[in-house]
Formats: C-alpha cells, structure tokens, sequence
C-alpha cells in the first residue's frame, strides 16, 4: 500500500474518509501519524453519537502534542475501533489499516465532493506542507 | 525575575515621584486623580491610626489573637468535616524547612526532584488508604475535591444530572452546587433516613440521566453509608459512584475503591494538619485508571533517565489546561504541595499500625462519648446506624445556647445542625477524636447535664 491509497478521500486536516457502501471508514494519514510521532491515546466517539464535516470527533495524543481530529463526513457513528484504547501504536504503524478510528453512516454523500483525492493531498502537502 | 534580580518592596521617594511626574508631563499626583467626579472622592484623609512600634504592634496583634477560641484552649468535640486530630511535632518541623517550605510546584517541576518525589510517596500513601488505582497531587479542599468530581463524572458519562446524597456536607453540597452553576449541571438532593442515604429513593432518583452519585464515607452524620448498595444503584445505569471519605476512618474501613467506588475524594486535613479557619486544608483525589484520561489536576509519575537512575516528573499533562486550553479536564493547575507533604509526613510516621489507632481510639472514644452523654436527661441519639467517631445527639433545649453555655466553660461541644436542615434543630454533631480523654469526655456530660437541666 502507498503512502496515500487512491481509493481514499482526504481533508486538510489529514484524516482520510473511506467508503464501503452507505458507510465510511476515517482515520488519520500516514503524514499526520509521522508529524505526530509516536501515538500514546486516542479519544474516540461513542458508538450512536452524531459527528458533521469537519467538526471535531476526538483527539490523538502523542508524546509530542494533542490534536483534535476532524470528521471528513458527516453522520452517525455506527462502530468505533477499541483495540486503539489498549494499542494506540496501530496508528502509527498502520494508519490505513488498523489504525483505523470510527466508521460512520453516511448523511450526506455530497460531502465527499469537498475532500481531496490521493493525488490532490500529495500536491496539497508538497505546497502547504500541512502545518 | 532572573536569578540575580532583586525585587525591592521599597516605596518611591518623594524625588523619584517628582521626576515620574515630570516625564509624563503633569504637575502633581491630584492631576492624574481630575477626571474622577468629586462626589465619588473621600475628601478627607483616611482614618487610620499612627504607625505603631514593632513593641507596639506584636502585642496589639497578640492580643486580638488572644480573642480566638480555638481548639488548643478548649477541649474540642467540634466535627463536621475538620477534625482535632494530633498533629505530631515532628511534622512541623519537617515542613518548615526551607527547602520545602512552598506551596507550589515549582514552574520548571522537574529540577525540584525531591518535591516531585515527597508527591508522589503522597500519591501512592492515599491511592493504598482508598483502594484507587490513581491519586493527584491533590486539590484545595475536601469540598473542591468534590466539586471537581462532580464536574468529572459529567466529562467521563457525558451525562448532565448529578445525584447528591442528603447525608452529605451541606457544605461541601454547596461547593458542588457552585461549580456545576456554570456548565449548567442539574442537581438531585436524595433524603437520608435514619441518618443514612435512604438507597430506596437513591433507586429511583438514578436513571440514565445520571452522571454522578454523590455520597459520605462516614456521611456527614458519622454514620456508615452501604456503598456496596449505592455503587449497585449508579452502576446499573451506567452512573460513576464518587465516595467523600474521611481518610482517618479508612485506617479501619474497608476502601470505598472496593466497594466499587470510581472516584474517592476527601478532606485530608486530619492527616497532619492543623485547624485553621479558612484552611488551606487538602484536597485528595483518586480514582480508576481507566478514568485518569478525564481526571482533573497535577499529577507526579515515576520514570528512569537516560541512565536508567529513578526520577519523577508531572505527567499525563495533556488533561490540564496550560496544554488543553478550554479542553482541558479541569481549571485547577496548582496543588496544596506544603499541606500533602504534612499529609505525607503523617501517614510515613503513623504507618498502617499507627492510622489504625487513631482510627480505633476516635472510634472507642466517640462510641464512649455516645453513651455517656446519652445517659443526660433528655439528651438522646438521633439515629440508630453505625457511626464512625461522630454522631447526632437530641437535646433538650436549644443546641445555639447549649453550645454558647459550654464554651464559657472551655468546652467546644458540637456542630448545631438546624442551620443545615430544619428537621434537625434540635440536634448537635458531636465529634470526638483520639485526643480526647476519658476525663474530657465525663467533664462534658457533667457540664450537659447543668447546661440542660
């Protein structure tokens, strides 16, 4: 697998939405998992709670800093990845596998026309740089 | 400040006034005053009386403190959440010394290793006495302690409504109020029956609404609450038990944490600590390790350095808001250091041994106390549940003048407790510690008994 898969959509916040069927599985980029360094705990939803574009959904913490984490769709969150209480590290070391975060239930499909594709996130880093 | 700096508390002199004036350009200090309108100024110097000699001075002050009753020139069965427990001397001694003589963690907390250490020691001594996985570096007192439990039972459930037992502090009742006015948290006061949290209308005020359940350990009555009922009650809707404990009975009591509590707070000033009115008094604070994420405060964690030599450092600091900002767990972002070190010092020089006697002494003591003072005319216990080593005694006449009566005769002799609930006008909480003797305690019975008849 690539740095930055095809079959996902991206936000410039470096989450990455991934559509299977009505729903969509995000998690963090492997961009955003190297800035952040090693993972130590990750503050997920709840199962049945509602998250909106680009709101916030939890927070990733690393032994460098926290941050918020940023909802590429909106909707409601239908399962949460748990093993990432017990092994954060998944994120670092599979951030599109898994370390996988939430996988939602679709409100609004037209959303996914605001994200970037692979190609645009990699030309979006090389100008921004992300920050 | 750098180092080498000195800040002089020294006033201007009246050159140094004439050139500051000078440089802004006004003619005299009135002029800076000009724009206030006359009616809202004095006019007339203050009435304050001439400077006094330091002679002078050290007596006046000596004798308004003179005016102070206070436990040490009276033989004290006052309670209700600050006791007179002896405080060994060694603890003072050890607190004075300079090199611990701060209330603060220091900004740069990791080149203070022996700080950060003695916090630690503390952390561990009250996570073992509560039966709680993990314990901060504390708060301010017993009641912010529960106040920020209330809020953390909010920020783990997600839930709004926090369940207050009515056998708890209205004191510290009125502290939680006070914090979750804010974020707008709704709160239910359950009755007590018989001098204990009636559990029948804990049951059906706790729903899935419920965040927290609030309940003493001894209550504010001395009396034994069931936590295993109350923890049954919370945790089949999903609501965190958070248990008030007086630390000085948790040298006889099983830990709440075992009871099934998630979050034990208290008032640790019993633990080497004297009474003040006003404290500062000790904030302790613990809870389960899966819960540590939302915990509020400063917490100390062991680690090695580089060498693999043993070293302490404050962990855990994303929760707190220097990191978080308006995330954070909590606003607290200090700790009673110098109060959790006397705590330190008194729990390493009593060992489990020495906290248990204390624990049983008050106890014996108090249970002693019950029965002779109940043996005075018309003079009876409130309740009939278990207590600890404080109780509520029915009095015959009017617990305001009784009380006023004994302490002409030096004797403290409760906490009358119809300013806190009607129902209880008639009564007084008596509390009786292991400083108290045998003699002190049938002194007060004879004093009761001539104050009563």
């Amino acid at each position: 697998m690539g740095a930055y898969p095809e079959e996902l959509r991206y936000t410039r916040e470096h989450e990455w939405a991934k559509v299977e069927g009505p729903r969509a599985r995000i998690g963090i980029t492997q961009y955003a998992q190297d800035q952040l360094g090693d993972v130590v705990f990750v503050e997920l939803p709840k199962a049945g709670a509602k998250v909106s574009q680009m709101q916030s959904f939890g927070v990733v913490e690393s032994v460098k800093a926290v941050s918020d984490l940023f909802a590429p769709l909106s909707g409601e969150v239908v399962e949460v990845n748990q093993s990432l209480t017990e092994r954060p590290e998944q994120v670092n070391q599979d951030p599109y596998g898994a370390g996988w975060m939430i996988m939602i239930a679709m409100a609004n499909p037209k959303e996914l026309d605001a994200l970037m594709s692979a190609a645009q996130y990699e030309e979006y880093l090389k100008s921004a740089g992300g920050h | 400040m750098r180092h080498g700096d000195t800040m002089r508390y020294i006033g201007t002199t009246p050159a140094q006034r004439a050139e500051m004036l000078r440089t802004i350009g006004v003619a005299d200090v009135e002029a800076l005053l000009e724009r206030i309108p006359s009616k809202a100024r004095l006019g007339r110097d203050l009435a304050v009386s001439p400077a006094l000699a330091e002679t002078e001075l050290v007596s006046h002050l000596g004798a308004l403190a003179a005016r102070n009753a206070h436990a040490d020139g009276h033989v004290c069965f006052m309670g209700g959440g600050a006791y007179d427990h002896y405080v060994p001397s060694v603890t003072n001694h050890l607190l004075l010394r300079s090199e611990f003589f701060t209330a603060y963690t220091p900004y740069q907390p990791e080149a203070s290793q022996g700080t950060l250490r003695t916090i630690y020691e503390y952390q561990t001594m009250i996570c073992e006495l509560t039966g709680m996985d993990v314990t901060n570096a504390s708060v301010y007192d017993g009641g912010s302690a529960l106040a920020e439990a209330a809020l953390m039972a909010h920020g783990v459930t997600e839930r709004e409504q926090i369940v207050v037992s009515g056998a708890l502090s209205p004191l510290a009742r009125r502290v939680v109020a006070a914090y979750c006015a804010g974020p707008r948290l709704p709160i239910k006061v359950v009755p007590w029956r018989d001098g204990v949290t009636d559990l029948d209308a804990l049951a059906k005020t706790v729903s899935a609404k419920t965040a927290g359940v609030l309940v003493q350990y001894p209550n504010f009555f001395g009396a034994l609450e069931d936590l295993d009922g109350a923890a049954a009650i919370a945790h089949k809707h999903g609501a965190l038990l958070v248990v008030a404990v007086d630390p000085i009975a948790l040298g006889l009591l099983r830990p709440p944490g075992e009871a099934g509590a998630d979050i034990v707070v208290g008032e640790g000033q019993g633990l080497g600590n004297h009474l003040a009115y006003g404290g500062p008094y000790l904030g302790l604070f613990s809870c389960r390790k899966e819960l540590i994420r939302r915990m509020p405060g400063r917490l100390v964690g062991a680690t090695v350095d580089r060498e693999g030599r043993r070293g302490f450092v404050l962990t855990l600091q994303t929760r707190e808001q220097h990191i978080r900002r308006e995330k954070a767990t909590s606003n607290i972002c200090t700790n009673v250091a110098l109060v959790a070190l006397g705590a330190t010092i008194y729990l390493s020089l009593m060992g489990k041994e020495g906290l248990r006697k204390v624990a049983s002494l008050s106890t014996a003591k108090a249970h002693y106390a019950a029965q002779v003072l109940s043996r005075v005319p018309g003079v009876a216990p409130r309740f009939g549940a278990p207590f600890f080593k404080e109780f509520v005694l029915k009095l015959p006449k009017s617990p305001d003048r009784v009380l006023r009566a004994l302490r002409k005769q030096k004797i403290l002799g409760g906490v009358a407790l119809g300013a806190y609930d009607r129902e209880l006008r008639d009564c007084v909480l008596v509390a009786v510690t292991e400083r108290r003797t045998r003699a002190e305690i049938d002194a007060y019975a004879e004093a009761l008994a001539a104050v009563v008849a």
